[in-house]
């Protein structure tokens, strides 16, 4: 302690103290916080609409309303099922950080159990889209990588690029990259259309088709980069960047030390 | 300018500073180590690509921080080949810097004109030469020569063929008609109104005809993109209305700028937006230009349902498609 009262009156020992205090704030929040995980397995269903609505309550209705019902900034969440809040919640969209243009994909706020919980609420409103049971998704039995990569190409590469990679919308609006995507979220913005995404309905894309496109992102994440550096697969935009800044750069350099007299 | 300001003198040429290696022995010795340490770095490039080419096996992958996976042998080799020739290049160049010949040498500067004597040489010379190929006797020859090297420089021009034929109406004409079905791309199933909910969007080409194929020059200006709204969200003409189906709306998807397909559409603020130059279309307002380089709403095309439920075409669409021309009439 004697050493460290030395360095009190240093210039830098208030900045170091303050970035010191956040840090233990940060950490013992986040210990606390974990705590909270539920064994929500044992939950009755009606346990679990119970629970969901609690949570509901504290995370979800300052924005959508006590009862779901919407508000000015928020829409109602009644009909959108269970499938709806799997996906939002589940990649971390919601609960919003902020209130930008669009919701990015982060660290879920809630763990799956509480997800569970969520849905189960939700989906207690009013019917809507469930969440894609998991014996559906044999898409690596049932899926066609070919079918799938021109059901893509028709219907999702305008906006989520031809490999998957994502694409600017409009106003800072984006369409994600699918490289993070699950099977089972794949289906869920499938049927349920999040944001800006339209609906892509059973009658539209049938079921096998939606496995059939899951199959090719599937395929599409798992490509190794055969050609060296893929620079975001996103084709000559990265690859002529990189040609010209470094490429060039480095073609310059060499000529300024052609020219230069040895000493 | 005026006469006054004082003439500036010739400053000449600067003073020749030699090399630290003309003079000093252990300098050049140095600068010797420093060209065969740059050689042998790129024979060690080349041992390494050959290396990487033979003995890599090509799914072997390592990780290389920011660069992520990458394939061991592929790295190899491109790793090896720009040591070989850069080091190579580096090499020389160090060499030709530090040790060779230092000597600055002045090159006078000679008239362009050769003198006389060449000249009339020369003109001897073709003279001769031409009397001796007898050109001007042999008109046989000469005229042949004519004809073919004419033909040749005829020959380009007939290739200018090749820019036509005019397309005539076919750029005014899409494969839809009257009563034909919408079906969905790529599986060929056709759509009833109640497979679309609101918000939904769906790719459509018009039904094949039997024994009809689907050409990409027609695909090119037949797909359509149909989306559901609530009827309450248009704003549109009674007549356009008409051309809705419960609040199912389509438009040709090729942009009026320069003919991509216009398929990124937001459901909520409800827009179309054209990837390759941004122009935005809004749907409720049958496709008004918002923002954007496009000079045109997309074509609306005309939809009901026939007799067994499923959406068809009223009509042709009323306009040409896609980008503009010159002999368009609308």
């Amino acid at each position: 302690m004697k050493r460290l009262s030395r360095y009190r009156r240093h210039r830098f020992a208030g900045p170091v103290l303050l970035v010191f205090a956040l840090f233990m704030i940060g950490t013992t929040f986040s210990v606390a916080s974990a705590n909270t995980r539920l064994a929500a397995s044992v939950m009755s269903r009606t346990a679990a609409i119970d629970e969901g609505r609690q949570i509901f309550l504290k995370g979800c209705s300052s924005c959508h309303g006590l009862n779901a019902e919407g508000g000015k900034i928020a829409p109602s969440l009644i009909g959108v099922g269970a499938a709806a809040v799997d996906f939002q919640v589940g990649t971390g969209r919601m609960p919003m950080a902020d209130m930008s243009v669009q919701a990015a994909r982060k660290k879920p706020a809630y763990n799956p159990d509480q997800v569970a919980a969520l849905a189960a609420y939700v989906a207690s409103l009013a019917p809507g889209p469930a969440i894609p049971d998991q014996q559906v998704l044999y898409y690596e039995r049932d899926g066609s990588t070919a079918q799938g990569g021109e059901l893509f190409r028709t219907n999702c590469a305008m906006c989520h690029n031809f490999a998957g990679q994502g694409g600017a919308l409009s106003r800072g609006k984006y369409a994600p990259t699918l490289m993070k995507a699950t099977p089972t979220q794949i289906y869920e913005a499938m049927i349920t259309g999040p944001q800006s995404m339209p609906k892509f309905g059973d009658k539209i894309i049938t079921p096998s088709e939606k496995l059939d496109i899951i199959k090719w992102i599937k395929a599409a994440q798992n490509e190794p980069s055969l050609g060296g550096a893929s620079m975001g697969r996103v084709g000559p935009v990265t690859e002529g960047l990189l040609g010209w800044i470094l490429g060039l750069g480095l073609l310059v350099g060499i000529a300024v030390w052609l020219a230069t007299k040895a000493r | 300018m005026s006469d006054k300001a004082p003439r500036l003198s010739d400053p000449g040429l600067p003073e020749h500073v030699h090399r630290k290696a003309d003079s000093d022995p252990a300098a050049a010795k140095k600068a010797e180590r420093q060209v065969a340490i740059l050689f042998t770095l790129s024979a060690l490039g080349t041992i390494l690509f050959i290396y990487s080419y033979i003995w890599v096996h090509t799914d072997r992958f390592i990780f290389i921080p920011i660069m992520g996976d990458q394939n061991a042998s592929q790295l190899g080799m491109g790793i090896g080949l720009t040591f070989s020739l850069l080091f190579i290049g580096m090499g020389a160049i160090h060499w030709a810097k530090t040790l060779m010949p230092d000597n600055e040498v002045v090159a006078e500067r000679h008239e362009f004109r050769s003198e006389e004597a060449d000249r009339q040489d020369f003109v001897a010379t073709v003279k001769e030469q031409g009397a001796a190929s007898g050109l001007g006797r042999r008109s046989l020859i000469k005229r042949s020569l004519g004809l073919s090297l004419g033909l040749i420089g005829l020959s380009p021009l007939l290739l200018l063929r090749d820019l036509g034929p005019l397309p005539k109406k076919s750029l005014e004409q899409t494969s839809w008609k009257t009563g034909t079905r919408l079906v969905i791309d790529p599986s060929g199933r056709p759509i009833k109104p109640s497979d679309l909910e609101v918000g939904a969007v769906a790719q459509v080409l018009p039904e094949l005809a039997p024994g009809q194929e689907r050409t990409l020059e027609n695909v090119g200006k037949d797909a359509v993109l149909l989306i559901r709204l609530r009827p309450e969200e248009f704003e549109l003409s009674p007549e356009r209305l008409s051309w809705t189906y419960q609040g199912i709306i389509a438009f040709s998807k090729i942009c009026t700028h320069m003919g991509c397909a216009v398929a990124l559409y937001e459901q909520q603020t409800k827009h179309l937006l054209c990837p390759c130059h941004q122009s935005t279309f809004d749907v409720p307002r049958a496709a008004k230009v918002i923002f954007g380089p496009a000079a045109r709403p997309l074509p609306q095309l005309a939809i009901t349902v026939d007799s067994e439920g499923y959406l068809v075409a009223q009509k042709p669409f009323t306009e040409a498609v896609g980008p503009s021309f010159w002999e368009r009439s609308s």
